[in-house]
């Protein structure tokens, strides 16, 4: 089998599974990375977003191989060390998650849109968080945390 | 799986950012390899036991175990402020951990119920709940009593410190004798106007660990040795498996093994195997891909001929003739014969769960013992569950309880056949296997929401145009024909609507399909709520009445019912006549004790799109323990009913569904939210209603009374978007 070098929360990682193994699988069972979660295997719910080179991606429906030589982020890496996420801070003041399953997701969906629109308007915020369902119904709760997310990066600084 | 002794810390502790330096611990089941031992969970560090409920430490944090499974309605938490309240403890000082359904079951029920389920956890375990706290405060209390030398009465209890006169101390240096006391009698619990700590907003447990990855489920559990299964029962329920070719798949990387799992014979219940094939892998995706190549035969039995088409043509026909009569007021010789003014045919679709985590079961059988992962909402039946298909008595069984990614009201892996199928393929492999449903799988084999077929008759007085007699009559289908998950699912909210009508009548018809069902969040509710509150809109205009002055003539002299929709009226500012493509609507259903209202505000393209903007919310449950939490139910709930009366709906073709993922059994998503605005309007006294499910049903009909002002169009059937709205 080949192996497919790339680098998970700043760590070098090898991989020696089958090319079309999605990234989701890899993450799970054979890196130990649950934070990321299976909800549909089609991109259609959104519970597996991580970060691929920064821009968010539904795991279950991206291949290892495509993968290969990328920076992968996913919820366990998105803290900078000790310090959550201004997301993580967010969903943690804002009460966001209920049942949490899709929670990983949602919270990657929201970093990465507010890594490009640092105070997004509700438009982007719809679209960026269209493909994330929640079952539990947060998304009001989730609308909030990205507002205070955007306003604690506006305090701090956007996170590194 | 070896039982090695405890090498490290199974404690993950949090701070909470908010409300000062919480600490919670949370068993990590990565860390159970390491604990495997007869008593799991009392054997961790936890102080001096008190009593079942709650231990404390050396250093005065009290760990307190929640019987109840945290699936996003909070439970966790509320159980801890209920137990908190009592104590009268720092909340700082609270730790919860999940008990531990085995004691549970040894000790004859030791905490009532584990079951979670029916909004119940507040509404009716706080008793029990509260009473252990308040046993324990008095039990400190007299051992330091005993101590001082003075009487009980003496002694205050405060914020985990004991104090009479100059003497004090904290509980933690009285732990230990109050575990050893008996008292002459258990103290009778609080009154909601000496709380302290309930009924204020406290932010839950569980949203660190949720917001950060860390929370675990029982899909992340991984064990030593672990093999993967992914599984398929025949697409058409209670079909037969055939031939299928083990030898087409072997040469697959990774794969350990085909398995047949069969249906025991005369076994129909919820939780009973099906015929399915298993794939067992080195990995899930492995077992997954390799199943979805194995070539399987299957007979699909009599399920095969049955499709939404013919099963509502069966309804149609067997309206016609009388069904079971569940309630007849007015008498029936005063009963003026059929009514016939008005008559409406009402329909909801099966539904499905869809939890967001799919269903799956992790289980270690062993010689020696059973260990058990898996999302139920009862721990105490997923142990009979595994006992029973290992053959093993239950004093064997261990169940460790984690987070479900959402309940529902289906009962995850205890409703269904998962646990057994994880038990069966650990006996047979003799290793830990986890079985994971694919989306397809939980969508085809879950147990779904029936489907009913109402007809609606009514006439009017012709003096008040109020109606004069109100006849229902209900098939559904279950899968024996008997209402194996409660008359309530046919019958409520059309049985027991609270308009006065001098006569009433509803008969119910069970029909019989072979579709296994279960109960859905506000079940029964969640559909005849729609219909009811519909043909009560088509009832009032037709009578010339405005829909909600209708509905508060109609309920004069009922309360809490008046104080509900006067709080709606003023908060909504509910009217008609908005200008063409907009429109309001109201609707208001009684579910698990609870009486809640919306209101809902709707704009109509003309070609016929909707947009839901707002729902607002009047709810009457009696008491709220955390306002926060009973928000969040309330806009969970609005998401969901809404998800299934706009856009939901499953479809039976040739015995099965049609629907088999996100993209065709599609959900409310976030940019469809309606902002949702919650209003309690509580009634307070002995009524203690439920908060995890009863602000689900009022919205779709108020939803569909808001779209006939906006377009004339009257819905009824769900879901909304089979519908034409378009408007000229």
């Amino acid at each position: 089998m080949p192996t497919f070098t790339l680098t998970v929360n700043g760590k070098t990682r090898v991989l020696d599974v089958e090319p079309e193994m999605p990234l989701l699988w890899a993450l799970r069972e054979q890196l130990g990375l649950t934070g990321t979660k299976y909800g549909c295997g089609i991109a259609q719910c959104g519970a597996c977003t991580v970060h691929v080179d920064g821009r968010p991606v539904r795991s279950c429906a991206v291949a290892v191989s495509v993968v290969a030589g990328k920076r992968v982020t996913t919820i366990e890496g998105l803290a900078n060390g000790n310090e959550p996420h201004p997301v993580q801070a967010a969903w943690v003041e804002v009460g966001v998650p209920q049942c949490g399953y899709c929670q990983s997701g949602q919270v990657m969906s929201a970093a990465a849109l507010l890594a490009d629109h640092p105070d997004p308007t509700d438009a982007e915020i719809d679209a960026a968080m269209a493909g994330n369902l929640c079952r539990c119904g947060t998304y009001l709760r989730i609308r909030r945390g990205i507002r205070t997310a955007a306003a604690l990066i506006a305090k701090k600084g956007a996170p590194s | 799986v070896s039982a090695a002794p405890v090498t490290r810390r199974h404690f993950l502790k949090v701070s909470v950012a908010a409300g000062g330096g919480m600490i919670i611990g949370f068993y990590l089941p990565e860390a159970l390899p390491a604990s495997v031992q007869p008593k799991p969970w009392t054997a961790l560090p936890q102080g001096a036991e008190i009593n079942a409920w709650l231990a404390i430490d050396a250093e005065g944090n009290v760990t307190i175990r929640v019987p109840h499974t945290e699936m996003g309605q909070g439970a966790l938490t509320s159980v801890c402020m209920m137990i908190a309240e009592e104590l009268n403890v720092d909340w700082s000082r609270v730790r919860a951990v999940f008990a531990d359904p085995n004691r549970h079951l040894r000790n004859g029920n030791e905490y009532k119920t584990m079951f979670t389920a029916g909004s119940a956890v507040v509404r009716r375990q706080h008793p029990h709940i509260m009473q252990a706290g308040a046993s324990a405060r008095e039990r400190l209390k007299e051992a330091a009593a005993q101590a001082w030398g003075v009487q009980r009465g003496a002694v205050e209890a405060t914020l985990g410190v004991l104090k009479s006169g100059a003497r004090s101390g904290t509980y933690a240096e009285f732990a230990t004798a109050a575990a050893a006391v008996a008292l002459p009698e258990e103290p009778a619990i609080k009154t909601p106007d000496q709380w302290w700590l309930l009924g204020r907003p406290v932010k839950r447990l569980d949203v660190d660990v949720k917001s950060n990855g860390s929370a675990a489920y029982a899909i992340d559990v991984k064990l030593p040795g672990m093999a993967y299964a992914a599984v398929k029962a025949c697409p058409v329920p209670w079909g037969r498996l055939g031939r299928f070719d083990a030898a087409a798949i072997r040469a697959r990387p990774g794969v350990i093994g085909a398995h047949e799992l069969k249906a025991v014979t005369g076994k129909t219940g919820l939780s009973d195997l099906q015929d399915a094939v298993a794939v067992v892998a080195d990995s899930w995706w492995r077992a997954k891909t390799a199943l979805d190549a194995l070539p399987v035969e299957w007979d699909y039995g009599s399920g095969a001929s049955v499709s939404s088409e013919s099963q509502l043509a069966e309804a149609r026909e067997r309206l016609a003739a009388p069904g079971e009569v569940v309630s007849d007021e007015g008498g029936a010789p005063a009963w003026a014969g059929e009514p016939k003014e008005l008559t409406a045919d009402y329909y909801r679709p099966y539904e499905t769960h869809a939890r967001m985590e799919p269903i799956n079961a992790t289980v270690s059988v062993t010689p020696e013992r059973i260990d058990v992962w898996s999302p139920t909402q009862d721990q105490s039946v997923a142990l009979q569950l595994a006992a029973d298909q290992a053959g093993v008595g239950i004093e064997k069984v261990f169940v460790h309880t984690v987070f479900l990614g959402g309940g529902f009201g289906g009962n995850g892996a205890g409703g269904t056949a998962v646990t057994r199928q994880a038990t069966e393929l650990s006996k047979r492999l003799q290793r830990p296997v986890k079985v994971i449903w694919s989306r397809e799988e939980d969508i085809a084999q879950d147990k779904q929401r029936p489907p009913n077929l109402t007809r609606f008759a009514a006439s009017l007085a012709p003096e008040t145009r109020l109606p004069s007699a109100w006849t229902t009559r209900s098939i559904w289908f279950t899968q024996d024909a008997v209402a194996r998950v409660g008359p309530a699912t046919a019958d409520y909210a059309i049985s027991n609507m609270p308009y006065k009508v001098p006569h009433r009548r509803h008969e119910r018809i069970n029909g019989k399909a072979h579709i296994p069902v279960a109960t859905h969040r506000a079940p029964g509710t969640n559909q005849h709520g729609f219909m009811t509150e519909c043909f009560v809109d088509e009832v009032a205009l037709a009578g010339g009445w405005d829909p909600l002055e209708w509905r508060l003539k109609m309920t004069e002299g009922l309360d809490d019912w008046q104080l509900v929709l006067r709080t709606l009226k003023e908060k909504s500012g509910f009217r008609t006549g908005l200008p063409r493509g907009r429109g309001m609507g109201v609707a208001i259903v009684e579910d698990h004790g609870s009486i809640c209202a919306a209101c809902a505000t709707v704009s109509v393209t003309r070609g016929g799109e909707l947009a839901v903007e707002k729902v607002v919310i009047a709810i009457d449950c009696g008491h709220v323990i955390n306002p926060l939490n009973a928000a969040e139910q309330c806009e969970g709930s609005v998401c969901w009913e809404l998800s299934h009366a706009w856009m939901g709906g499953l479809e039976l073709r040739e015995g099965r569904f049609v629907n088999t993922n996100f993209d065709s059994y599609p959900l409310l998503r976030f940019n469809q939210m309606p902002e949702v605005e919650v209003h309690f309007a509580l009634s307070g006294g002995g009524k203690w209603g439920g908060i995890g499910e009863p602000a689900g049903p009022p919205v779709p009909p108020a939803v569909a009374n808001a779209i006939f002002f906006a377009t004339g169009n009257r819905i009824r059937s769900t879901p909304f978007k089979k519908h034409d709205l378009s408007w000229s």
